[in-house]
């Protein structure tokens, strides 16, 4: 008897010590992140490091604004959301509703292997085939733009939002959709009216984490977005992201220096981004366990 | 009201309606009764064509409620539903207002102006004898009333496009004995303006508030008739053993 007690005792602390050690590693990466990062402020004020807009870490007079990546890589995830998000839930509501069930087990691994394709693989295609045919068809030098990396990156979030967004209309009680039909409403009104909004919260969270999954991504903006480190002006400009600026500078870059610095900061504002879409989805989660 | 002739139903291979033939009359409460797995409440949920949604469901007979053919192709299922109301077993309003949940039913099917709304709302509330608890706060979530709460705004759901009919699945079921005597009375006044059939598990409440019972024993109906009748001297073995308790 007092020996299971000692052993239950040793499973909890046990488990305990390992939900502690995953909170203290996040806090660890971010304090390291920012203790790094916060040096660049020596070099510049944080004024124009996040309101300018020239990045030139290289050059003879080196200038370490931000904005221009940032909004690069906003530019890419938006477009990519703006596809996404309704190819996604239009999708779910398709499988979760509509489609007859021996239909939706046939689509829904085929969308579940989108989710498995190496990004790089991804980024191959969009460098190669995407790229072409934007510049063709609209008439640009290269095609190597925002639109490019926002295309290909809709396909890459594209299983997230679908599967979340599914599960959440899954999980609308059978109740519900009674009710409304027996009000005599049709298909389409009980989806509409009835089981996407009290799927709602899923679908939120389902494109947050769809966004939160595009903002990190590296490797497929840096293969098909052109990396040009300028202010865009439209989708059909090169922009270069702040993940792919890490990943191809941080190779090169001289520790301690103040572009080593600057690299660190902007692994902050990224770490902060997903940060807050994290803590917005989960928010919202507990939100719609409460009511 | 509504007159059901030779009904059976099948899901998948399975027969669970024999040749169901039931007259209910308007204005009347019917009560359907029998152990659990004995038909009643298929046979409840041909009268909308509730079983539609279930894919391997597949009816033969012909029921009519008022004019309507209810199983003729040519039959708008929209209107049947308008026609005849359901409440389910479990209460299950929306995850909205009040207020929204009442105006569903008037808006899908085409009623925007606010002030009727308000006063289809109002209407239909008082009706199910929820307006003086919710009044104040139409706007506040279904999901914060009571259960008792919750199954008078699906009746007052159910009312606010004016049915016929009002089919009710074990309303009472998941309910406390306080709630299931407001819900009994509410009945009781109802039948004045809609023609009710009720599921129930409850023989003491088919004794309380139905005209008529009809009871079900493995998808067929035993004995129909006058409840005070079939309570006092039912004919049938079968019925007399359910209503006595030896089984069920």
């Amino acid at each position: 008897m007092g020996q299971k007690k000692l052993s239950e005792r040793a499973i909890e602390w046990g488990a305990s010590a390992v939900a502690h050690a995953s909170i203290l590693i996040i806090a660890l990466i971010f304090l390291f992140l920012f203790a790094e990062g916060y040096k660049i402020f020596a070099y510049d004020d944080p004024l124009h490091i996040f309101f300018g807009t020239d990045w030139q870490p290289t050059s003879q007079n080196p200038r370490y604004e931000m904005l221009a990546l940032i909004v690069g890589s906003l530019v890419v995830t938006l477009g990519a959301m703006l596809i996404a998000i309704p190819l996604g839930v239009g999708c779910a509501i398709y499988l979760s509703e509509i489609a007859p069930p021996h239909l939706a087990e046939i689509l829904k691994p085929i969308i579940e292997i989108l989710a498995g394709i190496p990004s790089v693989v991804l980024g191959f295609f969009a460098l190669v085939v995407l790229a072409p045919l934007i510049s063709l068809a609209f008439g640009v030098p290269s095609g190597l733009t925002a639109l490019n990396g926002a295309l290909i990156l809709a396909v890459m979030i594209l299983p997230t939002i679908e599967t979340i967004s599914e599960d959440a209309l899954r999980a609308v009680p059978k109740g519900f959709r009674e009710a409304s039909f027996a009000m005599g409403a049709t298909h389409w009104e009980t989806i509409r009216h009835v089981a996407v909004p009290a799927a709602m919260p899923g679908i939120t969270v389902a494109i947050l984490l769809g966004f939160g999954r595009a903002i990190g991504e590296t490797m497929v903006v840096l293969m098909a977005t052109g990396n040009a480190s300028i202010m865009p002006t439209g989708l059909l400009d090169p922009v270069r992201a702040m993940t792919s600026t890490i990943a191809s500078e941080m190779g090169e870059v001289a520790q301690g220096s103040a572009h080593y610095f600057a690299l660190f900061m902007v692994g902050c504002i990224l770490f902060a981004i997903s940060f807050a879409v994290n803590l917005a989805a989960s928010m919202i989660v507990k939100r719609g366990q409460n009511s | 009201m509504i007159h059901s002739r030779d009904v059976n139903l099948w899901y998948g291979r399975k027969q669970v309606l024999f040749d169901v033939t039931l007259d209910i009359l308007a204005n009347c409460t019917t009560s359907l009764i029998g152990p659990s797995g004995c038909g009643k409440t298929s046979f409840l949920r041909c009268i909308n064509r509730m079983n539609d949604i279930i894919h391997s469901c597949r009816v033969s007979g012909e029921i009519r409620v008022g004019g309507i053919e209810v199983y003729s192709p040519k039959t708008d299922v929209v209107m049947l539903r308008k026609k005849v109301g359901m409440v389910f077993q479990v209460p299950n309003p929306f995850p909205k207002s009040i207020y929204e949940n009442v105006a569903y039913g008037p808006m899908i099917h085409g009623k925007n102006d606010r002030r009727k709304l308000d006063a289809v709302v109002e209407r239909s509330l008082r009706e199910a004898a929820l307006w003086d608890e919710v009044k104040d706060d139409l706007q506040k979530s279904a999901m914060e009333l009571s259960g008792g709460q919750k199954q008078r705004l699906c009746i007052a759901r159910a009312l606010s496009i004016e049915p016929e009919v009002l089919l009710m699945d074990e309303p009472c079921s998941a309910l406390d004995p306080i709630a299931t005597a407001k819900i009994e009375d509410l009945i009781n006044k109802l039948k004045e303006k809609y023609t009710v059939v009720i599921v129930t598990h409850n023989i003491q409440q088919a004794a309380r508030i139905s005209d008529y019972t009809a009871y079900f024993y493995l998808g067929k109906i035993i004995e129909f008739g006058k409840t005070s009748e079939m309570f006092e001297k039912p004919k049938e073995k079968s019925t007399e053993m359910y209503l006595t308790g030896r089984f069920g």
